[in-house]
């Protein structure tokens, strides 16, 4: 059978699949966002936070995605077997370039738009929220399409502590040395990596300033 | 008549014997033995070399940098007894490159500082086209424009207007002209220099060229390696003999040989 005719008489669980798979990156991202932006504000004025807190971000960066997975997997509350673990382990991929994006976003403004609103007597609340953070959000935005792209991959090892998505078929493929099973989960993968990158793309150069 | 006029003798802006030094390095001085005052509706010149102290000077007036030593009185009360922002507010501040806000329209820039201080939309929008005429720009072209679509002289424009929007008392303006060519900046400082008669503003205006001292000053000071060196009017400061206004004087004249 060619990969075409069993991804067209499959396409109903790849649907589903696929559905499966954009919850799970959509959930983690919600989360890396309500984490890393708020967090990268913070460590603008903490050095030592800011090192501690990338330091971090980076070392879960470099643990394999299938060893972070195993790791979890005994931890109380957040691990076991499911989407909760996949979610906290794609949440730590994902934080590192939101984190340093909005650190970089926030701290790579003209010196000059600075000085002046600090002179124009705004506060420094003021300052983040009406001068930073609007500079900086095509950046933060960049780095948020980053850790999309890496999610939507990363989520298909998901697939092998049972958290679901695309990556069930290209599991079941490899055991089965089945290309049309790897390909009717890796074609949809690429596909969502594609849209998302297109989409956010957009959005960011619509963003940008000057 | 016992009353004294106040209004003649009163100094918007004093230094009292102060230093400038970086946090923790007090011999490595940035400024020292600043006295100076400086009264309501003059344009005062700090005239120096690159690395002088002038903008030094400039921050220790609206707070930016607070003196360790010595005290700088803003309308009578000590910058460190100030609350900053309230001190801000009421000083304008224009520098190099206007360092305006790249996100904001030309009217949101100008609009900014009396929508910090929550003027009414009206009232702000009033404003907004006022100060635009003022400096030269037609509201109805430029408004709507951003910073990046301006010329570099349009911006200086843009950051005086913006300076004088909530209608502050001081102005400091810290090389406002310094990155314009020759021509736009002759045009604008004979532009300013006639902005400043008709306006009551007491101003300190920061510049490295002699020539625009000479035109907008109504007292230049001349400073050199941190300290104050000479204080004069330009009528007087082109007389003085003091070797770094010399050095001043001298960059005026081109010697006739020197195209040959
Ligand atoms: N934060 C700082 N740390 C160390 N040195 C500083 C700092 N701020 C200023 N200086 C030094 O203080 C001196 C005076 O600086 P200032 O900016 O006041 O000079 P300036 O007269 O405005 O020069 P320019 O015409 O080049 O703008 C310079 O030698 C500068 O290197
Ligand atoms: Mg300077």
């Amino acid at each position: 059978m060619s990969p075409w005719t069993f991804i067209l008489d499959h396409r109903g669980e790849i649907l589903s699949a696929t559905l499966d798979h954009f919850t799970l990156v959509v959930i983690a991202m919600a989360i890396a966002i309500l984490i890393g932006v708020p967090l990268g504000m913070f460590i603008v004025q903490r050095p030592t936070l800011r090192t501690i807190a990338l330091g971090i971000a980076s070392i879960f960066q470099t643990i394999p995605s299938l060893a972070l997975f195993g790791f979890l997997i005994p931890i109380p509350f957040i691990g076991g077997i499911g989407k909760r673990t996949a979610i906290v382990a794609l949440v730590l991929y994902a934080l590192l370039p939101i984190l340093r994006n909005t650190y970089v976003g926030l701290t790579g403004i003209d010196p000059a738009v600075l000085e002046s609103a600090e002179a124009m007597g705004m506060t420094r609340s003021q300052i983040l929220f009406r001068v930073r953070l609007p500079l900086a959000l095509a950046v933060i935005l960049a780095g948020i399409r980053t850790a999309t792209i890496i999610t939507i991959g990363v989520a298909t090892i998901a697939a092998a502590i049972g958290a679901g998505g695309l990556g069930t078929f290209i599991f079941r493929g490899v055991a089965l040395v089945s290309d049309a099973l790897i390909l009717a989960g890796a074609i949809p993968a690429a596909l969502l990596a594609l849209i998302a990158d297109f989409l956010l793309g957009f959005l960011e150069r619509r963003l940008r300033i000057s | 008549m016992n009353a004294k006029p106040a209004s003649i003798s009163e100094n918007l802006i004093e230094f009292r014997d102060v230093a400038y030094h970086i946090n923790d390095i007090p011999t490595r001085m940035i400024v020292s033995d600043i006295s100076l005052r400086i009264p309501r509706g003059e344009t005062l010149v700090l005239l120096g070399r690159s690395g002088s102290g002038k903008t030094t000077l400039l921050k220790l007036i609206n707070g930016m940098l607070l003196p360790p030593k010595g005290v700088v009185l803003v309308q009578n009360c000590a910058t460190t007894e100030w609350n900053p922002i309230r001190l801000r507010r009421g000083i304008g501040y224009v520098i190099q490159e206007a360092g305006l806000f790249p996100h904001f329209t030309v009217a949101e820039n100008v609009a900014l500082v009396p929508t910090l201080e929550n003027w009414d939309a009206p009232r702000t929008a009033a404003r907004v086209q006022e100060m635009l005429h003022l400096v030269g720009l037609d509201p109805r072209d430029f408004a709507h424009r951003l910073p990046r679509e301006l010329s570099g002289g349009q911006r200086q424009r843009v950051g005086v207007a913006r300076a004088l929007a909530a209608d502050p008392p001081i102005l400091l303006m810290d090389e406002p002209f310094g990155a314009l060519d020759p021509v736009t900046r002759a045009e604008l400082q004979r532009e300013f220099s006639a902005l400043v008669r008709r306006l009551d503003k007491t101003i300190v205006f920061v510049t490295h060229d002699l020539r625009e001292a000479l035109l907008l000053a109504s007292r230049i000071v001349l400073l050199q390696a941190g300290r104050i060196v000479a204080s004069a009017t330009p009528q007087e400061f082109l007389r003085l003999d003091h070797a770094e206004v010399r050095a001043f004087t001298s960059s005026l004249s081109v010697s006739p040989g020197a195209f040959v």
